[in-house]
C-alpha cells in the first residue's frame, strides 16, 4: 500500500540489458490503484521496456516485475489488465467485430461486442475489415481490444500518436472517466502535455532510469524556470560548471541555457564573460521544463 | 469518440482471476483457428499459388509429361509426392512467413500481452495449414482420378491423408524456428531458399530414384524425404519395412526445429519483435 491504495503492478530493482545494451538500470516503480501514472521520456528511453516488464513480454535481467502480486505471465494476471501497444499493422482481412469477437474470447468475463464497439468508438463500422480503417479508427480499433477484457489496469503505450488535436482531448477524456470507476492506468508518451493532462504522477524516464517522480505540478515545479539567452565566448561545458544549469545548447552563435532560477546564473555568467551580449531571460514551457529534466539526467 | 463508460462495471475492487478453465481454453484454441482461417481466405494471394503450385506440377510431371506405356506408375507416385511438396509449403508459409510478419508488426505482442496461451496461436496456423492440406490433397487426388487414371483404394487414400495431415507438423516447427530466427525482411528469402531445393533434392519433383546415387544418398538428411516417403508407403508403392525410420526421422527433425525454435525465441524476447 502507498497512501492506503492497494499496489496493483511493480518493478523491483530490475535491470534490462539487450546483448550489451542496458535499457533499464535498477528501475523500481509501484502502481497505485485509481490512478494514472505516466511514464514520460524520449524515444528510447526505457518506457516500454518498463510496460513489456509488467506484461511479462520480457523478463528482467536483475530484479523483478509483477502484476497482482503474481508474475505477469501468468494468464490469472494478464485477465485482469488490457494493454494498447504501438502496432504497425493488424491483420487486414479481419473484421472490426470479428477482432473483437476474438480477443472478448481470452477473458473470462468480458466486456459485450456492443459496449467494446461504443467504448471505442467503433459503432457503425463494425463490419469492415481493418485495412480500410482509417488511421485513428485503427487506433481506436486497438483500444476497444485492450478493453475487452473489462481490465482493472490497463496499459496505454503511446496511445495518441498519429491522433489529431481534437480526437487527442476526446481520448484524454475518457481515459479520465475510465479512471473515475476506480481503475488504473499506466500511460507512456513523450508529450509532457498529454502527461499533465492525465497523470496523477508522472515518472520521468531517461537513458534506463528514473529521473523524476511526482505529481505533474511537482514535475513542472522541479524545472520551471528560465531560458537564458546569450552570445558568449564560454563553452557549453564551462557553463555547465556553475550550479544550477538544467542544460545548455549552442545554436547559430547563440548560447541557450535552461534553469530553475536566473539570477545567480546570471551573474555567474557575466562575472565569467565580460564579453557576454544580447542577454535574455524569459520563462520555459512545459517541454522545454521537460527537456531540462532530461538534461539534469545527461550531467549527472 | 465520446466517453461512454457507463458501460463498464462500477465496482472497483474485482475478484482475482482463477486463470482459464479448460472448455475456456478449448474455445479460445478453436476460435484461433476459425479467425486464422477466414484471415487466409480472404488472403488470395496466400492460399491460390498455395494450392496452385503443386497441382500446375503435378498436372506437367505427373499426367502431362510422362508417357502412358512406361511402367514406373509416374501419376499415383507424384501424386504422394507433390501432396507432400504442397503441404511443406503450406506449413513453411503459414508458419515461418505468417509468424514473422505479425511478429514484426507488433500484433504478436498484443496477443501475447492478452491472457491467450501462446500455443494456442500456433494451434491457429497448424490448424489452417491442416484445413489447407487435406484441401490441396483433395483436388490432387481427383486430378488424379479423372485425368490420370490413378485408382486408389479407400483405405490407402486415406492413409495418404492422415499422413499428409500430420506430416505438417514438423514443417510448422521449421517455420517458426525461421520466424524466430531472422527478420521479417530475410523470412521469405530463407523459406524459398531451403524449400524448394530441399523439395527437389528430396525426391518431390522428380522420383528420388531418378536422380544421381550421390543425390539420392544425400536425400535421407532432408526431412521432405521422409515425408515422401510415408505418404508413398501410405498407398503402398513403397514397402512398410522402413516405415518407423521415416517416423522417427521426421520426429528427430521436429524435435530440432522446436528446439531452434525456443532458443532463438529466449535469445530475442522482447528484444526486437514481440
Amino acid at each position: 500500500m502507498i497512501g492506503g491504495r492497494e499496489i496493483v503492478a511493480t518493478i523491483d530493482h530490475a535491470t534490462k540489458r539487450y546483448g550489451d545494451t542496458v535499457a533499464l538500470r535498477d528501475v523500481s516503480l509501484a502502481v497505485e490503484r485509481g490512478r494514472v501514472i505516466a511514464l514520460l521520456g524520449p524515444n528510447g528511453a526505457g518506457k516500454t521496456t518498463c510496460v513489456k516488464l509488467l506484461l511479462g513480454l520480457a523478463t528482467p535481467t536483475s530484479g523483478s516485475a509483477t502484476l497482482f502480486g503474481g508474475d505477469p505471465r501468468k494468464a490469472s494476471s494478464r485477465q485482469r489488465i488490457g494493454a494498447m501497444l504501438q502496432v504497425a499493422k493488424v491483420p487486414d482481412t479481419l473484421r472490426v467485430r470479428e477482432h473483437i469477437d476474438q480477443f472478448r474470447g481470452y477473458y473470462p468475463s468480458p466486456l459485450p461486442v456492443k459496449d467494446v464497439l461504443e467504448l471505442g468508438g467503433l459503432e457503425g463500422i463494425g463490419n469492415t475489415r481493418f485495412g480500410e480503417l482509417s488511421g485513428g479508427q485503427r487506433q481506436r480499433l486497438l483500444f476497444a481490444l485492450a478493453l475487452c477484457g473489462d481490465p482493472e489496469l490497463l496499459f496505454l503505450d503511446e496511445p495518441t500518436l498519429g491522433f489529431d488535436v481534437e480526437v487527442r482531448r476526446a481520448f484524454w477524456k475518457q481515459i479520465r472517466a475510465y479512471v473515475s470507476l476506480g481503475r488504473t492506468v499506466l500511460l507512456t508518451t513523450h508529450y509532457l502535455e498529454e502527461a499533465d493532462a492525465l497523470a496523477d504522477r508522472i515518472v520521468v524516464i531517461d537513458r534506463g532510469a528514473i529521473v523524476a517522480d511526482g505529481t505533474p505540478a511537482e514535475i513542472k515545479g522541479r524545472v520551471s524556470g528560465r531560458r537564458i539567452r546569450c552570445v558568449t565566448r564560454l563553452s557549453e561545458d564551462e557553463i555547465r560548471q556553475i550550479a544550477d544549469v538544467g542544460s545548455v545548447s549552442v545554436e547559430s552563435g547563440r548560447t541557450e541555457i535552461i534553469v530553475p532560477v536566473a539570477e545567480a546564473v546570471v551573474r555567474e555568467l557575466l562575472a565569467r564573460d565580460e564579453t557576454l551580449r544580447d542577454l535574455e531571460v524569459t520563462s520555459v514551457g512545459l517541454e522545454d521544463a521537460f527537456m531540462a529534466l532530461i538534461g539534469q539526467g545527461k550531467a549527472a | 469518440m465520446t466517453p461512454r463508460l457507463e458501460v463498464l462495471g462500477q465496482s472497483t475492487a474485482l475478484a482475482p482471476r482463477a486463470g482459464h478453465t479448460i472448455s475456456g481454453i478449448v474455445r479460445i484454441y478453436l476460435r484461433e483457428a476459425k479467425y486464422e482461417l477466414l484471415k487466409i481466405l480472404r488472403l488470395p494471394a496466400f492460399f491460390i499459388p498455395s494450392l496452385g503450385f503443386p497441382m500446375m506440377f503435378y498436372a506437367l510431371f505427373g499426367l502431362l509429361l510422362p508417357s502412358k506405356s512406361a511402367a514406373f506408375p509416374m501419376a499415383t507416385y507424384l501424386l504422394a509426392t507433390y501432396g507432400a511438396f504442397g503441404v511443406i509449403g503450406i506449413a513453411l508459409f503459414s508458419l515461418g512467413i505468417g509468424v514473422s510478419t505479425e511478429r514484426a508488426q507488433g500484433w504478436l505482442s498484443v496477443k501475447r500481452a492478452s491472457p491467450m496461451p501462446l500455443p494456442a496461436y500456433f494451434f491457429g496456423k497448424y490448424a489452417v495449414t491442416v484445413i489447407m492440406s487435406v484441401l490441396l490433397v483433395t483436388l490432387l487426388s481427383l486430378m488424379a482420378a479423372v485425368f490420370g487414371e490413378v485408382r486408389l483404394p479407400a483405405s490407402q487414400w486415406a492413409r495418404l491423408m492422415l499422413t499428409l495431415m500430420l506430416g505438417g507438423i514438423p514443417f510448422c516447427a521449421a517455420g517458426i524456428a525461421v520466424a524466430y530466427m531472422v527478420g521479417p525482411n530475410s523470412a521469405p528469402a530463407v523459406v524459398n531458399a531451403v524449400y524448394l531445393p530441399s523439395a527437389f533434392l528430396s525426391g518431390l519433383f522428380i522420383p528420388v530414384e531418378m536422380l544421381p546415387s550421390f543425390l539420392r544418398n544425400f536425400a535421407q538428411f532432408l526431412p521432405p524425404y521422409h515425408l515422401s516417403r510415408l505418404a508413398l508407403t501410405a498407398i503402398g508403392i513403397e514397402p512398410a519395412s522402413e516405415l518407423w525410420i521415416h517416423i522417427g526421422s521426421l520426429a528427430g527433425f521436429a524435435i530440432v526445429f522446436t528446439t531452434v525454435a525456443v532458443i532463438a525465441y529466449r535469445r530475442d524476447e522482447g528484444k526486437t519483435y514481440g
